[in-house]
């Protein structure tokens, strides 16, 4: 299991999507290739955007199919963050497939 | 490039502010004022300075001599030190919490951390009123570094009116504007059609597929137009030659509905209007009647779902039956 706090890197207002992608490419995606499962913890993160989120998840999404979202965790969001990670997720898994 | 500064332009009036800026001739810029009382949205300020950026001859400003009240403002929100004008103002400077933020360039992301970080303190605000000012600047402007290709970055102006409780925020770059963003994955025919696209969710001008690419989901201009509607308020956006204004929703219609068509909107279309070389895009964010984000992303989810499968139906390939 791997644990991410995002505070450190996002500060309280999640928005910057260069972070958002290093945090996939050098933590997220390494961890799950390994198996585990991740835990995106928003502690102390008051709000986000859309775009933050969709960079951060959305092609893992993509990628590692519908599933992956069972090995992914998210941990003391508030009810903002909870809505717009779902909308993440909803459409991504409303998506077409690439082939 | 003239441009006449009215004695009112706002986003509900900003039409013949629009119609009457001559955009023609780069080579200098001239700005009149209304010789009365000039007060105007920030967009209007941050649209004089995209205009100062591109203006090919520095020299050639000519600006008419201010007798009015609103030099003072002018030169307090930072339009003459864009413009690199001397307006001979010698005015104390008083603290802008609570009231304004000077026009600012901002070109990368660390520069726009720092804006949101420092504008927060100057708003005054609950945390519940600033959360949606601060996610409307940031997709604002991160739009402007990923699809704009603007050498002078997003110029970027807000004002709080206290007498509306009203947050007016203008955004504007002078890049390749939102017809040649959206062309690049779309055939469009006009600038209306392009705006029409772009605020349309779930299209970005960076991929056909639905859902985005890994790092444009095209979901950000259509929360930010549904920031406006669910709050009744006003939201602008004129890139080429076309204008969209999103129109107040009248208190009277209790239940608001998003459409991701936003032509299906209370709006106003205009086409030949003076080619605007990049995007602007003005937005009012009422605070009184502000509705709970948790509440406009319930509706935006919904929405957003409807399109997406609208969308895939339609390309559902259908039997023939013969």
């Amino acid at each position: 299991m791997k644990e991410i706090e995002l505070f450190p890197k996002t500060g309280n207002f999640a928005e910057n999507k260069d972070v958002a992608r290093e945090l996939r490419i050098n933590e997220i995606i390494p961890a799950l290739k390994n198996h585990q499962v991740v835990i995106l913890d928003f502690n102390k993160v008051d709000s986000a955007t859309q775009s933050f989120l969709h960079a951060l998840i959305s092609d893992i999404i993509r990628k590692e199919g519908y599933e992956i979202i069972d090995r992914l965790n998210f941990k003391n969001c508030n009810d903002t963050i909870k809505k717009l990670i779902t909308i993440v997720t909803d459409y991504m898994q409303e998506e077409e497939p690439t082939v | 490039m003239k441009i006449h500064l009215p004695n009112s332009a706002f986003l509900g009036n900003i039409d013949p502010f629009l119609d009457s800026i001559d955009i023609d001739d780069n080579s200098s810029l001239e700005i009149t004022f209304n010789e009365k009382w000039v007060s105007v949205h920030p967009i209007v300020l941050c649209m004089i300075s995209a205009l100062w950026l591109s203006t090919k001859n520095k020299s050639n400003l000519k600006i008419q001599t201010l007798e009015t009240k609103s030099k003072n403002y002018f030169e307090r929100i930072g339009l003459f030190k864009i413009l690199g004008y001397d307006s001979g103002i010698n005015i104390v400077e008083h603290d802008p919490s609570g009231r304004f933020i000077p026009i600012t360039i901002i070109k990368n992301s660390d520069e726009l951390n720092n804006f949101i970080k420092d504008m927060i303190p100057l708003l005054h605000q609950e945390p519940e009123q600033v959360n949606p000012i601060k996610y409307v600047i940031s997709e604002l402007v991160r739009n402007v570094f990923e699809h704009s290709k603007s050498n002078s970055g997003a110029i970027i102006s807000a004002q709080y009116y206290k007498k509306s409780n009203t947050i007016r925020i203008g955004v504007v770059d002078n890049g390749i504007g939102i017809k040649e963003a959206i062309s690049k994955s779309y055939n469009i025919e006009s600038d209306i059609d392009a705006i029409k696209m772009a605020l349309t969710p779930g299209i970005t001008g960076t991929t056909t597929n639905i859902g985005g690419t890994e790092f444009n989901a095209g979901a950000g201009l259509f929360f930010i137009k549904s920031i406006a509607k669910v709050n009744r308020d006003f939201f602008v956006m004129y890139s080429g030659d076309a204008m969209y204004k999103l129109l107040r929703t009248p208190v009277k219609k209790k239940k608001i509905i998003l459409y991701s068509d936003p032509f299906n909107d209370r709006c106003s279309k205009k086409e030949k209007l003076p080619y605007w070389q990049g995007t602007a895009v003005g937005i009012d964010i009422c605070l009184d009647k502000h509705q709970i984000f948790d509440q406009l992303l319930d509706l935006i989810k919904k929405t957003y779902r409807k399109n997406i499968k609208e969308k895939k139906k339609k390309r559902f390939k259908k039997p023939r039956f013969i």
